[in-house]
């Protein structure tokens, strides 16, 4: 929202704005009163360089599709070429060029660029290009009578004006008008608002222009107003100024009147030609499905019954309510008589009916946020004052219509408690504290023992509860001024012991040589069948970009693309982790979320990843099978396991599958290991118990056993446990060979043992004992000892 | 005799001093000092000079003479073993700028470990963390957070809707927010709270936006917390995690889940305000979706991008740059 310094000048005195240090006073307080300003500009200073030009001629150039030639003058009659990109001139209008070296707003500096080997001797400018307004659809059409080859400003009779840019949210729709920050500001400073116009004097006989409310509930008011002897002219260069530096450009008197009491009093009003106006009157219904209007934008719009239609009399639509009017109806140069529509909206249809077709407008903006139901009088009253400034000899007649339902929102009222209001803001508020602070913003107060009954100015409909006051209170006393006081926390601080282990598991992962990536958790149609996973999975109804509108079941797939980026990149035999959810289907209230990890290994085989397995199985506590027999999906199927506990499957170890490599163009070998944090992070683990160490001498051996490729190393090592009983203190497989010596289809394991007794020295008998036991219990296995 | 001895215990000397090696020296000492080495042997003819007088004078030259071979042999050896220490050292170099392998440690990433930082220095002002999933109901994202159906603030939220249960009951979280009320309902007050985490907004990314991002949250809820409870929690914040020199303000704002509410900035020590985050007391509707009693608890949230502590700490000028797993982008971390 664009608040004009002059303006708001107007409605509450605050200073010069040629006084930059008033000017930062006054946007910090507007700040500070929960109004952002993102943004303070000095605009309407005209651009030196640029003059008013008129169109001579224009001409298409055969090689130039996007361009044409336009050849203006600019009062010397000397014909100038200029190229350019927008099409809505003809020969006669006026327009500002931007001669050559002329510097633009944005910083850029005319040069005679040339198209196609001809010069440009200037631009022609669009209202946003010279800082007025932000209508960049074309170049900007001056009034027919401007005077050519004078600088722009002066022919428009701009002034500077300076402009706050205020982020308006949503709980203040009155801040949306000069008016609404004005009263703030007033009460802030500590000055009188001005005054309401007085109501118009009505001096021309009984003309009416009837209003049928057939919808009573999305229109709960509406009123209308005939004016006549109106003439169609320019409004007043100050008009015309600050319309510009609020963004709008001037049309005409009327409709720039509109535009302004709008601006000025946030009701928007729509000003028709009376003598087109069909039957003379209004009628607001609800439109048929399918029915068609044409708005003044030009473009033809399909409505749903879910639309709210001004008609005339004769039924014909002639707005879309609270949004655009018709182009019908519109105020035409030869219009005399106008009936001037002011009316409340109910905001969820306004905002309904924006959404639906896209189509905003400063008028829906205010309707949908609310409007003041009570402020059109006010309203009306400021349009007929300031037509009269352009119209001194307009007529206001007899017989405005003001139709009301039972739907106008009612008055709201809220008890507020100043204990209540203290407690809340740490302050010891009575009641004529909290009265003095928001009666100057137009809330009532009324103390009854202690409990103070709040009326609710019609403007404000976000409050409606007693902490809406408590805001209002707060926001004037300043949130400042309430200090700064820190709460004695009652509660321990600290992570729970499920982050505590996270972080534990993530700091392994570091030390393990694993960055930590984080992929996005959307997945392509694709991406998990071509990763060999089930292709089952969450679908977003909206995605962002088409296609990528699956909620990935698994971490690995994002890893793989990462792995696939960075080979493409020259970077092979990148380690990567994630820490991340998936969210896999359900038949539950929400889908069967939970936190995974997965590794990624590029270059490297399945030993990598059972490497990194055993490495956080230890430094977590951590117990699983390694069941081989249970090949997860998408997995080299005689490289991989499952990682069970219990029966339930917590993860996925090895090496991926080829066909899936393939896939994703990954031309390394990737080790893989997958867990679901949820279940294991979950388990408390088990604190190392002491052991005392013995003082005795320990002794080692040496043993290597030839064992079929059926049998599994961890049987083995099982058996040599068992068979070697309590001396055994360490176990170490240091060698696998295959080859000369050892049968097909087996392989050689070498283990060393290390004995050590808790109460004496072990002999070599003793020795040799465990020796034969061990080997015994292999046997079983079909392992044969070697020499 | 004397004389011999004493020519003796110079000549061994000497031997010691000229040995060149420490095995040279090791022999002469084994051949000087041993059974039929000089002295052993002076020490047999003792018994045959006639006199007490002589026999002690010659005893006393012979053990004098015999340490005196045993400390020069002593001194040869040790600076002997002293010298092919040396040559050992010496030969031992080795140039520790000669490096042939990498530094393999992993990198955690960037977000991850603003995260932490923020977790830590909340858990320093007393917070507990919580977390909550990542896919939400229309529910706790919206509805719970005063946020009914229609209510216009929903369209601030460019929500991604999941096609999960009926039509529209669904959605990736939009906020932390929801694990507020999820919180509520878990937990008796007092709740001093942080919950960070992923959250979604269906927004086109550019340079400062993403649409999958980080945020964190915080909820303090108890008997008698004031909204200048928030703008000292706030401040308490801002100097613990920017440091000492930094302050912040509140000013009011709104947001349909608090009421008073607040934008809260920090101001660095070069006087420039950065926005940083939203805050407020928690809406009475709000408190009562958490199933607590207004008018028994009050309290404060406040919130505010992770993501951002990480782009502003390393400088990160694309924050997209941060999600493409380029290798070549998290080991600089």
């Amino acid at each position: 929202m664009k608040i004009v310094h002059s303006w708001l000048n107007d409605l509450v005195p605050v200073g010069s704005a040629d006084d930059q240090q008033r000017v930062d006073e006054v946007a910090d307080a507007i700040t500070h009163l929960g109004l952002h300003v993102e943004d303070v500009a000095r605009v309407g200073s005209t651009v030196a360089g640029v003059v008013t030009a008129r169109v001579v001629r224009t001409e298409r150039h055969p090689d130039a599709a996007k361009v044409h030639r336009v050849y203006v003058d600019t009062g010397d009659g000397v014909e100038r070429h200029v190229w350019c990109g927008a099409f809505n001139m003809a020969p006669g209008d006026i327009i500002p060029l931007a001669t050559g070296g002329t510097v633009m707003p944005d910083g850029r500096r005319i040069e005679p660029k040339p198209i196609l080997g001809i010069a440009s001797q200037g631009m022609l400018c669009s209202a946003s290009e010279l800082g007025l307004g932000n209508d960049h659809s074309g170049i900007l059409i001056l009034p027919p009578h401007t005077p050519v080859g004078v600088p722009y400003g002066e022919a428009l009779g701009l002034a500077e004006e300076v402009v706050y840019d205020l982020d308006v949210l949503r709980n203040r729709p009155d801040a949306f008008g000069h008016l609404g920050v004005a009263r703030d500001l007033a009460a802030h400073l500590g000055v009188p608002l001005a005054p309401a116009p007085p109501a118009p004097a009505v001096t021309g006989a009984p003309r009416t222009a009837t209003v049928e409310l057939v919808e009573g509930i999305r229109c709960p008011r509406f009123t209308s107003l005939v004016i006549s002897n109106v003439r169609v002219g320019t409004s007043p260069d100050w008009m015309v100024s600050r319309l510009a530096a609020a963004g709008m450009r001037s049309i005409n008197n009327i409709v720039d009147v509109s535009n302004y009491v709008m601006l000025e009093t946030n009701q928007p009003n729509h000003a028709y030609d009376f003598d087109t106006l069909g039957g003379g009157g209004f009628r607001v219904r609800m439109a048929a499905e399918g029915e068609v209007i044409v708005t003044l934008d030009e473009v033809s719009r399909v409505l749903t019954d879910a639309d709210l239609l001004i008609c005339d009399a004769t039924d014909r639509p002639i707005g879309l309510a609270g949004i655009m009017g018709g182009l019908n109806t519109e105020i035409s140069d030869d219009t005399t008589v106008i009936a001037l529509e002011t009316a409340w909206f109910e905001p969820m249809g306004i905002l309904r009916t924006v959404a639906r077709m896209g189509l905003r407008s400063e008028a829906s903006a205010r309707f949908e946020r609310g409007a003041d139901p009570l402020g059109i009088d006010r309203s009306t009253a400021r349009f007929v004052e300031l037509l009269r400034l352009t119209c001194p000899d307009l007529v206001v007649h007899e017989g405005a219509v003001d139709a009301r339902t039972d739907h106008l929102p009612a008055p709201t009222t809220i008890r507020v408690r100043p204990e209540r209001v203290s407690a809340l803001l740490g302050t010891e508020f009575a009641a004529a504290d909290i009265t003095r602070l928001i009666e100057p913003i137009g809330f009532a107060c009324t103390d009854g023992r202690g409990v103070l009954t709040v009326a609710v100015p019609s403007w404000r409909p976000d409050c409606t509860v007693e902490v809406d006051i408590v805001e209002e209170v707060a926001r004037h006393h300043g949130y400042a001024a309430l200090g700064k006081t820190v709460p004695k926390s009652t509660v321990p601080g600290g992570l729970t012991p499920i982050q505590h282990r996270r972080r534990r598991l993530r700091e392994v992962l570091l030390g393990l040589g694993l960055s930590e990536a984080m992929p996005h958790p959307f997945l392509t149609a694709g991406d998990l069948s071509r990763a060999g996973l089930p292709e089952a999975a969450v679908r977003l109804v909206n995605p962002l970009v088409v296609g990528d509108d699956l909620l990935r079941t698994s971490l690995r797939p994002g890893l793989l693309k990462a792995i696939e980026f960075n080979e493409s990149h020259r970077r092979t035999g990148v380690s990567l982790f994630e820490v991340g959810h998936v969210y896999p289907p359900s038949t539950e209230v929400l889908p069967a979320e939970y936190e995974a990890l997965a590794v990624v290994v590029a270059g490297s085989d399945a030993t990598a990843a059972m490497r990194i397995w055993r490495e956080l199985a230890a430094a977590m506590g951590w117990g699983a099978r390694v069941d081989q027999s249970n090949v997860p999906d998408g997995m080299h199927p005689t490289r991989s396991a499952t990682l069970s506990l219990g029966r339930d499957a917590v993860g996925v170890v090895g090496e991926v599958h080829p066909d899936a490599l393939d896939a994703y163009g990954i031309t390394e070998r990737v080790a893989v290991l997958e867990l679901n944090l949820s279940v294991l992070l979950a388990a408390e683990p088990k604190v190392a118990q002491w052991k005392p160490t013995s003082r005795f001498p320990s002794s080692d051996f040496d043993l290597a056993v030839a064992v079929p490729d059926t049998v599994a190393a961890e049987k083995v090592e099982k058996a040599i446990r068992q068979g070697a009983g309590e001396w055994l203190v360490d176990l170490a497989l240091f060698d696998v060979y295959r080859g000369q010596g050892v049968a097909d289809g087996a392989r050689s394991l070498a283990y060393r043992l290390r004995l050590q007794a808790a109460d004496r020295t072990l002999t070599d008998a003793d020795v040799a004992q465990v020796r034969d036991k061990v080997v015994a219990a292999t046997a079983k296995l079909g392992a044969v000892l070697r020499a | 005799m004397i004389d011999d001895v004493r020519a003796a215990r110079d000549a061994a000397v000497a031997r010691l001093a000229a040995a060149a090696t420490l095995a040279e020296a090791r022999a002469l000492e084994t051949e000087l000092l041993g059974r039929k080495g000089p002295f052993s042997e002076f020490k047999t003819k003792l018994g045959g000079l006639s006199t007490a007088e002589e026999k002690k004078a010659a005893g006393q030259a012979v053990n004098e003479a015999t340490q005196a071979v045993v400390a020069a042999a002593e001194a040869r050896v040790s600076d002997l073993k002293q010298a092919e220490r040396a040559v050992q050292l010496q030969a031992e170099r080795i140039d520790l700028t000669e490096v042939l392998s990498r530094p393999s440690r992993g990198h955690a990433h960037i977000v991850t470990q603003a995260w932490q930082r923020l977790e830590d220095v909340f858990v320093g002002l007393g917070f507990q963390v919580a977390e909550g999933p990542e896919v939400e109901t229309d529910w706790y994202n919206f509805e719970a957070l005063n946020m009914p159906p229609d209510h216009p603030a929903r369209s601030m939220h460019d929500t991604f809707y999941v096609d999960h249960g009926c039509t529209g009951s669904t959605v990736l979280r939009t906020h932390t927010s929801p694990v507020q009320i999820r919180v509520m309902q878990q937990i008796e007050p007092p709740i001093y709270m942080i919950m960070p985490g992923r959250v979604f907004r269906n927004e086109t990314t550019d340079a400062t936006h993403l649409a999958v991002f980080h945020q964190i949250e915080g909820l303090v809820i108890d008997r008698g917390i004031t909204l200048a409870d928030l703008a000292g929690t706030i401040e308490s914040f801002t100097k613990s995690f920017f440091g000492e020199g930094f302050t912040s303000r509140l000013r009011p704002s709104y947001f349909p889940f608090t009421e008073p509410s607040a934008e809260f900035d920090i101001r660095t020590p070069k006087g420039e305000w950065l926005e940083l985050g939203g805050s407020g007391m928690v809406h009475p509707n709000v408190l009562r979706a958490g199933g607590l009693d207004p008018e028994e608890w009050s309290g404060f949230a406040f919130g505010f991008g992770i993501d951002r502590m990480a782009k502003e700490r390393h400088g990160v000028g694309d924050v997209r740059e941060m999600y493409t797993n380029d290798i070549r982008f998290l080991e600089q971390f």
